[in-house]
């Protein structure tokens, strides 16, 4: 089993950030730190579909594909690499099963 | 210690020197401005130490928000240092607005906000457009209510640098300038007062309409600005976008979703005032 499987992610509750799309950029301002951090797609995404619970990177890829079209199983990696980056700005936190 | 106090927009200062030179000089050029009895800020013009109070006089600015390492100017040049100290303190202090580092005028209660680096002649254009049917609101720092998103003039004296200095005194042949002080950290500078109705309205907001990016010495060009990189520009321009937390945030995105930007070249004043019009009739 790789690090990948037995990680899980929990997004920063959403009464916790202030979310404004602009044209091919989204802001995300976080309370608890005061920054303002600025995403590109799928980032927002991944926030949205997580929700309140914590998620394997696996989980949150079956969520996004189900909204969107695309292969799940294909797009693991992507959504993995996107997860620690957002994990790294603290806007996902990371928990181990 | 001589003292001089002024109103300008919402902000009031209190500027104290030793010498009484550059305080008679800003009393004069802002002799039509309001006196406030309880200053925001207060500002302190010393010298760097007591014989260069006599000898080669040097000055110092000391007040509520300094930079340690401003460097001293010499009293020649105070009345630049009181403006800088100022400036200072609004960049430093201010949290009653967002604070943008951007010139603006006013038509029809709707504000034309300019911002960019400096030498792009954004203050050199307010100064110009606020002669010819546009009222002045600011040449340095727009102020933005955190509540209404309105514009709030900051019309302190126009801070004219090197070539803009003789193209403000060909433009306003009856203004009010101060004097010329050459070879300053920033070039020649001289001071001009702000039109009669830009001072008699300081207290008016408007609501901003049109935000432009100029660029002085390129052939005319307008670029559509997304509001993406609008809002990563204004960012840069703000000095207290980080301090008003949640409230900055608020207003920003509202600036950015509501008012539409542009990015123009140009090559002199003639140029750039025919794409102002041309803008404004457009966008605004």
């Amino acid at each position: 089993m790789t690090a990948s499987q037995t990680t899980k992610y929990k997004a920063e509750p959403a009464d916790q950030i202030l979310v404004t799309p602009l044209d091919s950029l989204t802001l995300v301002y976080q309370r608890r730190s005061g920054i303002t951090h600025i995403v590109a797609e799928p980032a927002p995404e991944i926030l949205e579909a997580m929700g309140a619970d914590a998620l394997s990177v696996e989980e949150v890829a079956q969520r996004l594909a189900a909204q969107f079209d695309f292969d799940g199983t294909q797009a693991t990696d992507i959504i993995y690499a996107r997860l620690n980056e957002l994990a790294d700005l603290g806007l996902v936190e990371r928990t181990h099963a | 210690m001589h003292e001089f106090r002024v109103q300008v927009g919402p902000a009031a200062f209190r500027i104290g020197s030793q010498w009484k030179r550059p305080l008679d000089q800003l009393a004069e050029l802002y002799r039509d401005y309001p006196v406030p009895t309880v200053p925001d800020y207060s500002v302190r013009l010393e010298s760097v130490s007591l014989l260069r109070r006599f000898i080669r006089p040097s000055v110092a600015i000391h007040g509520d928000y300094m930079l340690p390492d401003a460097a001293p100017l010499p009293l020649a040049q105070g009345l630049l240092a009181a403006e800088m100290a100022m400036n200072l303190q609004m960049a430093l202090g201010w949290r009653r607005h967002l604070l943008l580092h951007a010139s603006a005028v006013e038509k029809d209660g709707r504000a034309l906000i300019m911002t960019g680096q400096s030498g792009s002649g954004k203050s050199t254009l307010a100064a110009m457009l606020g002669h010819r049917g546009w009222r002045f609101m600011g040449d340095e720092f727009v102020l933005i209510d955190l509540d209404k998103g309105d514009a709030v003039p900051f019309p302190r004296l126009i801070s004219l640098k090197n070539e803009a200095i003789g193209a403000m005194m060909a433009t306003a042949l009856d203004g009010r300038f101060g004097p010329l002080m050459e070879a300053t950290p920033k070039g020649d500078i001289r001071h001009l007062v702000p039109p009669a109705d830009a001072i008699a309205a300081m207290a008016q907001p408007a609501r901003p309409a049109l935000l432009l990016f100029p660029s002085f010495g390129f052939e005319a060009t307008v670029r559509e600005v997304a509001p993406s990189e609008v809002f990563m520009r204004l960012t840069q321009a703000s000095t207290n976008y980080v301090a008003l937390g949640e409230k900055g945030f608020s207003t920003l995105t509202r600036f950015v979703q509501t008012v539409p930007a542009r990015a123009i070249d140009y090559r002199d004043g003639i140029e750039a005032e025919a794409l102002v019009n041309q803008l404004w009739a457009e966008c605004a």
